[in-house]
């Protein structure tokens, strides 16, 4: 199988370190900060920016949660097969904190609305802001724009962007796949 | 993404190795979301439950209706001795009746052994079996294997002993065909009385004495004497089969089993087949049992709703 590279390993390190460069400049305090990642696919990406904020804090801890969406999803019922969820992994209250929902790919906006709901469930944040490595544009069914933002791509509805992560992280990419590839 | 085999939960019996360990994989998601602060998530928000008890419950009840409102599923609940049964419908005919109000699923206790199958041919909704007379009781022997795999890991190999009343237990034929789904060795013990003939033709071990079958076990699940359930007399006087069959520290010392896992179904007699302070020590894990309980039945219900596409 074999796809049109949108971003080669290079390309998607810089875009990452410079998507943790944006965040860093416009928190500059990150004491009452915390990074929530989507399941699956946004934690590696949560990951990342995790990693070199604490590199450009001089290794200051930064909150990171995992959420898992599954239960909140607007489609159960509606789909031949049961969702299997993954685990969710919130080891602290939102309550008044500025959280980062972080995912891969901005697609419907159905998932960031999901994530929204589950987030609440663990408190009242003071503000949410959503950082997303790849924004599909022209394909929203919800209002949904994100703060941060990796590359937009324009691309047609049945084709697919997938960000893959290699084993030993050297080389990471993102992929655009035709629909019958 | 995956799904269950079966469109109902009759009985372990009907579901395979895969459903269970889905089953498993679910319920520990859901364990999590019990853990949170806020104990609900909205999935089902638009299926309706029908709770129907043809028979005494409490935990079972209570830990299936739990469950439901964790998931944000609207609950009725109806129970035999105040219903037009006593009048003389038939169950097809109330539960029609009740689906006719448009409710999507429903979790019976019945009498009858069979009476959800009976139901699931006449039907059009997801049924759990929450118990059927002597027969099976799925939800049970799920989150025993449950509680038993968060303690002990993978059961493949492990060596489950349940003692008492086997003849009268539907805990004790769900968990014995659940334990050897997942690869576990099953035996029974208890007063010859109480242990159903061909019992061995399922390939579990029968044994008479207590002590010899604790040396063999890793895990001991007492059941309780039904005495509701028994018409004639099966073995001489309470304290004769405590004396037997009932479990005490100076048992487990004199056996000498450090390790082992006490389990129970609830609700105990304490001081029939254990003692109290065997139940409340630190073998035991009946009430991760009773916790572990509301996380599998969420789950359950969880892959049976999603299973009904409605649009």
């Amino acid at each position: 199988m074999k796809g049109r590279t949108l971003l080669d390993h290079t390309a998607l390190s810089y875009t990452l370190d410079r998507l943790a460069y944006e965040v860093y400049e416009q928190h500059l305090d990150f004491s009452n900060l915390a990074i929530v990642s989507l399941q699956p696919r946004g934690v590696a990406v949560g990951e990342h920016i995790v990693k070199k904020l604490a590199e450009l804090t001089d290794g200051e801890k930064i909150l990171h949660g995992k959420l898992d969406v599954t239960f909140y999803r607007d489609d159960f019922r509606r789909r031949e097969e049961v969702l299997v969820p993954s685990s969710t992994d919130m080891e602290f209250s939102v309550e008044g904190k500025e959280i980062i929902l972080v995912d891969d790919v901005l697609y419907t906006g159905r998932t960031v609305r999901s994530g929204l709901d589950a987030l609440l469930d663990f408190g009242r944040p003071k503000h949410v802001e959503l950082l997303v490595l790849i924004d599909r544009r022209f394909s929203r069914e919800l209002p949904v724009q994100p703060d941060y933002t990796g590359r937009m791509v324009d691309v047609v509805s049945d084709e697919r962007v997938k960000v893959e992560w290699s084993e030993d992280n050297s080389n990471n990419r993102v992929t655009l796949y035709s629909a019958d590839q | 993404m995956s799904k269950l085999s079966t469109k109902h939960l009759l009985g372990i019996k009907n579901i395979t190795p895969e459903d269970i360990q889905l089953i498993f994989q679910t319920a520990d998601n859901f364990k999590e979301v019990i853990n949170r602060p806020i104990k609900k998530v909205p999935s089902l928000r638009d299926v309706t439950i029908a709770n129907i008890f043809f028979e005494n419950s409490t935990r079972t009840k209570l830990s299936f209706e739990l469950a439901e409102k964790r998931l944000s599923a609207d609950v009725v609940n109806f129970s035999a001795s105040s219903s037009s049964v006593k009048k003389g419908e038939t169950l097809v005919d109330t539960v029609n009746n009740i689906l006719a109000m448009k409710v999507d699923m429903v979790v019976m206790r019945h009498p009858n052994p069979g009476a959800h199958v009976h139901l699931a041919r006449h039907v059009d909704c997801s049924i759990v079996n929450a118990g059927d007379g002597a027969h099976e009781h799925p939800t049970q022997a799920l989150l025993d294997a449950y509680s038993l795999r968060e303690k002990l890991g993978e059961l493949k190999g492990k060596k489950v002993l349940i003692v008492g009343d086997i003849l009268h237990s539907r805990v004790a034929l769900s968990n014995i065909f659940c334990l050897q789904k997942l690869g576990a060795e099953v035996a029974v013990c208890g007063p010859a009385t109480l242990i159903p003939r061909h019992l061995a033709s399922l390939g579990v071990k029968v044994l008479l004495d207590l002590k010899e079958a604790l040396r063999w076990a890793d895990v001991a699940n007492m059941l309780r004497i039904q005495l509701e359930r028994q018409d004639i007399e099966y073995f001489p006087s309470l304290r004769e089969y405590s004396m037997q069959y009932g479990l005490t520290r100076a048992l487990l010392e004199e056996v000498g089993k450090k390790d082992l896992v006490i389990m129970h179904p609830g609700p105990i007699n304490r001081g029939v087949e254990i003692t109290s302070d065997l139940a409340d020590s630190e073998y035991s894990i009946i009430l991760n049992q009773v916790e572990n309980g509301v996380a599998i039945r969420m789950a359950v219900l969880y892959l049976l709703a999603g299973q009904a596409k409605t649009a």
